[in-house]
């Protein structure tokens, strides 16, 4: 028999119980999927999580690897957002006169935004014939996913399940804001970025900040405003939600 | 760098004991870039330091959501049972908020006259 295959399984089994792998693969898989981004000039289809995550489904997937195996590399990554949510503060700030002139409009948006999304998707799961289950993970679904697990749990739905269905929601406004967009001719930066980081949070803001400074800078605002909003709101709203 | 990172996270973890002593249901980082929010707005400058690391952190925002989002393969039974449910729900409802949040601000923004740079 060959000698190199057993060295290989050997080396393979070593690397698999190290958090080396996990994190190395999460790196390079969004560097080839950001290089593939730019590639197709940056259009939003070619969005790098979504890109990411399908290649790294596929790898685990082949080689048989559990996703809790995955995360023990990977939660270096994850471990990243929360810093990450503080220093949106910063953009933030640099909006800082903007935002009083418009606080009024801002408020009165985040609460009309934030029940829009939370009671459009339980309704719409239940038109469908979506379980109980799905319907509450579905909820807090418009906001960061840190909050949104944490709203899931609370009323009652799936927090894992709700991470995926944040981040498939992030996904798809980030590709699909520009279509809404232009069909309603919004064009003015603020409300762009502010109605984006509304119901795509980071994955949104991401986007929003390709787009321009000022409008990443609304959509962390409203990613920020939204998480509390959300979190206050779908607890109160459940009555109306879970029939 | 690493002065910016520490208080970064020193704000993060104030976020953290906040919720948990008061029991708040926001998470501690969304407490935390309040707090360094008002900080900012109080002392009415960000250093040169804590502005290149956010803008370090943050340009690469996108790839922090991949190690969640590849949990989708734990779900793999449930989408396949509901996609058509869940599919709906997520596209319909992104759009629509959207829609609606860009609509209401953008009448709520011109009834004030408030901000430049909109269309006519």
């Amino acid at each position: 028999m060959n000698p190199v295959t057993p060295r290989l399984g050997e080396i393979w089994v070593y690397l698999s119980a190290s958090p080396l792998l996990g994190l190395t693969l999460t790196l390079l898989a969004y560097q080839a999927a950001f290089w593939l981004h730019k590639r197709c000039n940056g259009h939003p289809a070619a969005n790098p999580v979504l890109l990411s995550v399908l290649a790294l489904v596929a790898i685990l997937w082949a080689t048989g690897t559990p996703y809790a195996t995955y995360f023990e590399g990977a939660q270096f990554v994850h471990f990243l957002l929360g810093p990450a949510t503080v220093a949106l503060a910063i953009p933030l700030y640099a909006q800082l006169a903007r935002l009083k002139r418009l606080a009024l409009p801002l408020l009165a948006t985040l609460v009309a935004g934030s029940i829009t999304a939370a009671v459009s998707a339980v309704a719409v799961a239940a038109a469908f014939g979506g379980s109980t289950l799905t319907q509450l993970s579905l909820a807090p679904k418009s906001v960061t996913t840190p909050i949104a697990m944490g709203i899931a749990e609370r009323i009652g739905g799936l927090p894992s399940l709700t991470a995926v269905l944040v981040i498939i929601t992030g996904i798809l406004g980030a590709i699909g804001a520009r279509y809404v967009y232009r069909l309603l001719a919004v064009k003015d930066e603020t409300v762009r970025g502010f109605a984006l980081g509304l119901a795509s949070h980071g994955i949104g803001t991401a986007r929003a900040f390709q787009e321009s400074e000022q409008a990443g800078a609304f959509a962390a605002l409203a990613m920020g405003l939204n998480g509390l909003a959300t979190a206050l709101l779908v607890p109160l709203l459940l009555p109306v939600l879970a029939r | 760098m690493l002065a910016a990172i520490t208080l970064l996270l020193v704000y993060q973890l104030a976020g953290e004991v906040i919720a948990q002593v008061f029991a708040l249901p926001v998470p501690g980082p969304v407490i935390g870039m309040g707090l360094l929010f008002g900080t900012l707005a109080v002392r009415g400058a960000v250093s040169d330091e804590l502005r290149g690391t956010a803008n370090g952190l943050l340009q690469h925002l996108s790839l922090l959501f991949v190690p969640a989002g590849t949990g989708v393969m734990l779900h793999f039974n449930r989408l396949a049972d509901e996609w058509l449910a869940l599919l709906a729900s997520l596209l319909v409802s992104t759009a629509l908020t959207i829609a609606v949040s860009a609509l209401l601000m953008r009448a709520l923004m011109a009834r004030g006259g408030a901000d430049e740079g909109r269309e006519s």
